[in-house]
């Protein structure tokens, strides 16, 4: 069916289907709304697809591990049942260190840090429990008069409490550090304490020693603990995660159409009424929501002459400098990690030998370079899924930081350099991997702002930092899901609680237009 | 030895909060003894005369927030203290430029403006802004800060009474709050400047004596420290003491002997003697032991309770706490005696600038790059300095037209990342701080009469501060507030019932500001008023 | 115009000079001046009431140099514009000028000030303070080009009775056919100049606009051609009366810039002000436009209105109670004089609700120092409608020649 046969008219139409805006589209679907949702890519999942990068290769094009989204989610959009079945479940977490055996991050496999392991793990869990509800909830506003707002935040405040003097005094101090000096108070390892860290730091723009990366931590943990996988591999890749997605909201009566790019948005007395389309062809609807970033559907799709001067100015200062680049390669045999164990290889491996390693990765980015020794998360997906490429081929997916966005020299001339640093690093732990690479691409984050449509390409849509978290993110003024503009919602990774494979911000804005529009 | 007199108060180390602290009590009626290790008073805030007939201010070289109210109660003018406000400041520029700050408001817009015009600007609504969170957090500096944990009325009601101002803000500025408090002052900056010279002149104080650079997040409060004064008409409260900082201490000094408190200097507490969980007194080095009912110490919480109290006498918990609070050494400094004033063809002449704050930072990386060198155990190859002539202002200090040059520096570690510090390392360290100077000043190093350099290291050593730390303790937000120093104990008492904290390392931190000192005796007085049968 | 490089720099000599400066200098015999907006202008050149009465019985020429002036243009200026201010500049013509105000997201003043345009997309923006720094942000999303020209133009007001008169002996000719609110091209002395019938007095009156090499010759020959009609220079005191006898607020004065209020609750609205006539929630989007919504459902909290008080000292910063018992605070003056044209004690104050009705009677609390002793009185005061002065020969087109 082309876009010429859909109705001229929908209660909601959703503006991109990755993965949250389809979890936002199966939500309102399935709450009776008439849904249409449009993408402008060939295919849905936006930078949660899988994508062919050399001939006969395809490789989950950003993330590449499913581990935040929440049981809820996936049992409520009924995503086993739309065909979601997973290579891989429960992935070891395996520490490579230069002159060292690879470290297993196991309870039982850390010898002396073992014991300091099991408590750090187990209050930082305890911790987590506690802030996974807010993940799940639109965020309230300051200031109100409204029971709802001021219950949220007593609410929160009580389960902080309710962890007892000791935790909460801990949680309340810890939550403002940085992760280095938490992890040099639990532990001595370096290693250990490099693997640690780098749950903090990937997708941000920190290193270690940045206070605020505890944060940043706890709000993967929170995700984590309620999420229906535990460090997951979709077969197919994350592409299949998003068909499922997609196929549970057609299911429930949703229209989805692909190569079909919003022009903007119409704004009809005060209220959004619908989208035109880059095709010039105008879709009426009582709302629209975006899970574009805030950047492109404030200033693009909107256009600043329906907003006010300061809120744009607050939209324009939103950081979303991307800082993560994603390397794959399509090799002609399994890599052979020095001294890996078998069970390692089909899981996620990691490049962060130590908390100084980190950093110094980090102090690059901060002037517009990219890291001469680079910070990276490993996977093999060929290792459990091997129709991902030819037989006995396999491809090997790593993300790789820091590479940011307006690299000072360029990524025109950067890109090979810091391609073959990236190569290298991985040859000193898989001697020989070099040899066996028989195809390459490296997606920087001005590639994924052109091929995914994403402001500065930066996986969260805008930087996890404090003054964009929670009740100010993306900005004050639109932290609810709603927009200055009636009618217009935002769904996207911009929005509380941010981006990685998760969707809470699609189904909570689901919720939130429920609520406003009956 | 035998027991030597009683008091009601013993106050250890003579600091200016630790001064501070002794003259409320004293004023409150206690027999209050502070002692001193070192044989003069002041802690960090002291005038030395080093060099022939040279003053300087030896380690702390301005008073920024030094509390009006406590000037006025201590009556610290009729002892002696006399504040003199500075005039501008400037940063030069690596290209021959500089920028310079006025405190007249066309003057400052004309001088922003020949960098940029939109800046001159932007820079009303940025002071409206820092403006804005001074006004918020200026009534929490002289307040104990609630216990969040607690159920006491007290603590719930400070609670309600942070909440409700808080809440008068407004739902934008309550947003406007929660964001400067987290962010870095780099990013801060990024919401009003376009210039790099511009930002790099702010981002200055936002650094100063911290283990952090300006990307970090939490630095933008920092910026804070140089408006605090400015509000409600304090003229004056950001400047030099008259005859230095030491002018300070012995106004302190002064104005608690008049209250009837006792100092005694040249004496080293080695013990805080407690026994049945109560402080009992203290011992000295030397092995005599005075009794008190009371025992506050100025010193930092590592200091006090590692190396001052037997570990018996705490909970393991407590320890381990104090030992994870992170104070860490990142500041250096020199003190240099002049032939003369320095020229600086930067600066134009005639301009007043110079008798401000000079610095040779022209951007946010630069600094940020100084910040790179101290994570790795190095002192900054290109240091933030905070360079100030006070001899420009008070001739006091300096023979007839010689000067005092102080020159505060950013970053220099406690320790080197190869190896401890030692003559030819402090030597090679104050090289790079007097070439970065001379790269300004091409006379500088000829009119250098003599040069004192002080590491972390250094400043440990004589002044007791733990690594150096001017703060007694960093300014982030897990020792902030109802966390600073120990969660749970954020309210000056110690575990040990009886013995206080009084130092930078409590609530409100650090800088000569004697809040802390003021809170904690407000704090030891309830308590014995609470004590006392009605 | 002196030159800038012979002038001491801006770390000694902060204020800059106009080009009027030195015809200023010359006249002024009370060495009275003021800073406005980074330049140094004339206070009182002589005595106010004698600069007063010439605004409304001859003419006068006050040097406005110092008024911000911003270019805007762009294919985007004319949308920019009316996201920027309140009111409809689509309605405004080519070649006319508007008083317009605007506002944060709040809906709260930032300030006032005069829109000319001069073509399709070719604006000037004259307001009393700078604000690059709000007029670039709110630029964004916007194709237009804005640019502070203060220094690139010079700028007269020739206000009272005869300054028609004046300009027509000045050999401008068609000035009688420029209606209030026109902009017309002429020259004087052979300089060309814009002349826009503005003013902020609420009589007849011209502003006058050239590049500053024109400044000295055009005031000299306006000088001669109203030599025989009364003209003369005046300094900000005597227009701060007429300006109040004609209802115009002024800022710093009457309000302060919501980008500058520090305290919670400083900032205030056009509904407050007065000035609802010049929001236009049909014209589209405009910053503030939600808020003010809100607000006009709402209803305002206070508003600023006229104030008539009783006897004649002027109640400069009185407070204003309900009763005369001074019990119940509702309020305070902003500005007051006595209005020497109305032979009435007149005053603009902010009243809180519900005591601005018009006709309702409030009570100013006003300390007079009369030989070095001070005493109070609580002044019944009345409230009025604005303007208090507004003479018919202010929009007669064409204007009577005396």
């Amino acid at each position: 069916m082309s876009i010429e046969e859909v109705k001229s008219s929908y209660d909601c139409v959703v503006i991109g289907a990755g993965h949250n805006g389809l979890v936002c589209a199966a939500t309102l679907a399935r709450s009776g709304r008439s849904v249409l949702v449009l993408e402008a890519a060939g295919q849905v999942g936006g930078a949660a697809s899988t994508r062919e990068f050399a001939t006969g290769f395809r490789v989950s094009a950003c993330a590449h591990l499913l581990h935040l989204m929440s049981a809820d989610l996936m049992r409520e959009l009924n995503l086993a049942g739309m065909g979601l079945e997973y290579a891989a479940v429960d992935m070891p977490t395996t520490a490579l260190a230069a002159g060292q055996p690879p470290m297993v991050v196991s309870e039982d496999r850390l010898g002396s840090e073992g014991a300091a392991y099991v408590a750090y793990a187990a209050r930082m869990r305890r911790f987590a429990a506690v802030l996974a509800p807010i993940l799940a909830a639109v965020p309230p506003r300051l200031g109100t008069q409204r029971w709802k707002d001021r219950l949220a935040l007593l609410g929160a405040g009580w389960r902080i409490r309710k962890l007892g003097r000791r935790d909460m005094r801990e949680l309340l101090r810890i939550g403002g550090m940085n992760v280095h000096d938490l992890l040099q108070e639990n532990f001595t390892s370096p290693v250990l304490q490099g693997a640690l860290a780098a749950d903090a730091v990937l997708g941000t723009n920190f290193g270690p020693r940045s206070p605020g990366t505890v944060l940043t931590l706890l709000y993967r943990l929170a995700a984590q603990a309620s999420a229906g996988a535990a460090l997951a591999q979709p077969k197919g890749g994350m592409g299949a995660l998003c068909e499922a997605l997609a196929r549970s909201a057609t299911a429930a009566g949703a229209d989805i159409r692909v190569s079909t790019p919003a022009a903007r948005i119409v704004v009809e007395q005060d209220r959004a009424a619908g989208v035109v389309l880059e095709s010039g062809r105008s879709i009426a609807a009582r709302t629209v929501i975006s899970s574009a970033d805030p950047k492109t559907t404030f200033l693009r799709l909107l256009g600043a002459h329906f907003l006010d001067a300061g809120f744009v100015r607050s939209v324009n200062h939103l950081r979303t400098r991307g800082l993560a680049a994603k390397l794959h390669l399509a090799l002609d045999r399994a890599p052979r990690f020095t001294d890996l164990e078998p069970a390692s290889l089909g899981g996620r491996l990691l490049v962060a030998p130590s908390l100084e390693h980190i950093e110094h990765a980090y102090n690059h980015a901060k002037y517009g370079e990219y890291s001469a020794a680079p910070l990276m998360e490993v996977t093999v997906p060929t290792v459990n899924d091997p129709c991902l490429a030819p037989p006995g081929r396999h491809v090997l997916s790593a993300v790789v930081q820091y590479a940011p966005y307006g690299l000072k020299e360029g990524w025109q001339h950067g890109r090979q350099r810091f391609t073959d640093l990236a190569i290298d690093t991985l040859e000193g732990y898989a001697p020989g991997l070099r040899a066996s690479i028989i195809g390459v691409e490296l997606l920087t984050p001005e590639d994924i702002e052109r091929d995914f449509r994403i402001t500065g390409g930066h996986w969260h849509h805008a930087e996890l930092a404090f003054d964009q978290f929670f009740m100010v993110r993306p900005v004050p003024g639109a932290a609810q899901y709603l927009t200055p503009v009636d009618g217009l919602f935002l769904c996207g990774a911009g929005c509380h609680p941010g981006g990685g494979v998760m969707g809470a911000a699609g189904r909570n804005a689901a919720h939130q237009v429920l609520k406003q529009v009956s | 030895m035998a027991p030597v007199g009683s008091y009601d108060a013993i106050v250890v180390g003579a600091g200016h909060n630790g001064l501070v602290a002794a003259c409320y009590l004293a004023r409150a009626g206690l027999k209050t003894l502070v002692l001193e290790r070192q044989p003069y008073i002041g802690g960090a805030a002291v005038s030395r005369r080093l060099y022939r007939d040279f003053t300087y201010s030896n380690c702390s070289y301005v008073c920024s927030l030094l509390r009006p109210e406590i000037i006025r109660t201590l009556q610290l003018p009729r002892f002696g203290l006399q504040l003199i406000p500075y005039e501008g400041g400037c940063t030069m520029m690596r290209d021959g430029g500089h920028l310079a700050l006025y405190d007249n408001h066309d003057a400052l817009r004309r001088e922003i403006a020949r960098h940029s015009k939109r800046d001159a600007e932007a820079y009303e609504r940025y002071s409206r802004d820092v403006m804005r969170q001074c006004k918020f957090i200026k009534p929490l500096l002289m307040r104990e800060p609630p216990d969040p944990t607690s159920f006491k009325p007290r603590d719930i009601l400070e609670l309600l009474h942070l909440g409700q101002r808080f809440h008068r803000l407004g739902e934008r500025r309550m947003y406007d709050t929660l964001r400067f408090w987290s962010m870095s002052a780099a990013d801060f900056l990024d919401e009003y400047f376009e210039s790099e010279i511009v930002k790099a002149h702010f981002a200055g104080s936002s650094i100063i004596g911290t283990a952090l650079g300006p990307r970090s997040p939490g630095t933008a409060y920092v910026l804070l420290h140089h408006y605090m004064g400015d509000i409600d008409d304090t003229v004056g409260a950001w400047g030099f003491a008259r005859g230095g900082m030491g002018a300070i201490s012995n106004a302190l000094g002064a104005s608690l002997q008049a209250s009837g408190g006792a100092i005694r200097s040249g004496v080293e507490v080695a013990r805080i003697l407690v026994r049945g969980g109560r402080a009992r007194g203290v011992a000295l080095a030397s092995g005599e032991e005075i009794r008190s009912r009371l025992v506050i110490s100025n010193l930092d919480v590592r200091r006090t309770f590692l190396k001052t109290m037997d570990p018996g006498d705490l909970p393991d918990e407590f320890l381990r706490r104090v030992r994870n609070f992170k104070i860490r050494g990142s500041s250096g400094k020199l003190n240099i005696a002049l032939d003369g004033l320095p020229s600086f063809p930067a600066i134009p002449a005639g301009a007043p600038c110079i008798r401000g704050d000079m610095h040779v930072t022209d951007t946010v990386e630069m600094m940020e790059r100084a910040y790179d060198d101290w994570k790795d155990g190095r002192w900054s190859r290109a240091p933030y300095i905070d360079m100030l002539i006070p001899s420009q202002i008070d001739p006091s200090m300096v023979p007839d037209g010689k000067h005092y040059m102080s020159v505060f520096v950013q970053y220099c570690p406690y320790v080197l990342a190869d190896g401890e510090w030692d003559g030819q390392q402090r030597q090679a360290f104050g090289d790079t701080v007097i070439d970065t100077i001379a790269r300004h000043s091409p006379d500088f190093k000829s009119l250098i009469l003599h040069a004192e350099i002080r590491t972390p290291w250094d400043i440990e050593n004589e002044v007791g501060l733990t690594e150096g730390n001017i703060f007694q303790g960093e300014l982030t937000m897990d020792q902030l507030l109802f966390n600073r120093p120990i969660p749970g104990y954020a309210q000056y008492r110690s575990p040990v019932r009886g013995m206080y904290m009084c130092g930078s390392s409590t609530h409100p931190g650090g800088g000569v500001m004697g809040a802390p000192g003021a809170n904690a005796a407000r704090a030891v007085l309830r308590d014995l008023r609470r004590m006392q049968p009605a | 115009m002196p030159a800038d490089a012979v002038r001491p720099p801006h770390f000694e000599q902060p204020l800059l000079q106009t080009p009027f400066h030195a015809r200023a200098r010359a006249l002024s015999q009370v060495d009275s001046f003021i800073p406005w907006a980074g330049y140094t202008t004339v206070d009182v050149f002589t005595h106010v009431e004698q600069e007063y009465f010439a605004i409304r019985n001859a003419s006068t020429l006050y040097d406005l140099t110092p008024m911000v002036k911003y270019r805007i243009t762009g294919r985007g200026g004319s949308a920019y514009l009316n996201r920027l201010v309140t009111r409809d500049v689509g309605k405004l013509k080519i070649d006319r000028v508007a008083y317009c105000v605007w506002c944060n997201d709040a809906g709260h003043l930032i300030d006032d000030g005069t829109v000319f345009r001069f073509g399709e997309n070719e604006y000037r923006l004259c307001t009393a303070e700078r604000q690059i720094d709000w007029l670039l942000d709110s630029a964004v999303g916007f194709e237009v080009d804005v640019t502070e020209i203060t220094e690139e133009v010079a700028a007269l007001a020739l206000q009272g009775p005869t300054s028609f008169a004046v300009l027509k002996a000045a050999g401008l000719a068609g000035i009688e056919r420029l209606r209030p609110f026109e902009i017309g091209r002429f020259s004087i002395a052979t300089q060309p100049v814009t002349v826009s019938r503005t003013g902020f007095t609420g009589d007849l009156g011209y502003e006058i606009w050239m590049v500053p090499g024109s400044a000295e010759v055009v005031w000299d020959a306006l000088m001669v051609a109203g030599r025989s009609r009364g003209i003369r220079a005046i300094g900000s005191q005597a227009l701060n009366v007429a300006r109040i006898e004609a209802g115009f607020i002024s800022p710093k004065i009457d309000f302060l810039s919501a980008e500058r209020t520090i305290r919670i609750g400083r900032e205030r609205s056009p509904l407050e002000l007065g000035l609802a006539w010049l929001v236009d929630f049909d014209k589209g989007h405009f910053t503030g436009r939600r808020a003010l919504l809100e607000e006009s459902r709402r209803g305002v909290r206070r508003r600023l209105v006229g104030l008539d008080v009783e006897g004649n000292k002027p109640a400069h910063n009185a407070l204003l109670y309900a009763q005369r018992s001074g019990k119940h605070e509702i309020g305070f003056v902003t500005s007051a004089t006595w209005s020497p044209t109305c032979k009435r004690n007149i005053a603009l104050a902010m009243v809180d609700a519900p005591h601005f009705a018009v006709g309702g009677i409030l009570w100013a609390d006003i300390y007079l120092n009369r030989e070095l002793v001070w005493e109070r009185r609580m002044a019944r005061s009345r409230v009025v409608e604005r303007p208090f002065f507004a003479p018919d020969r202010r929009r007669a087109t064409p204007p009577a020649d005396f």
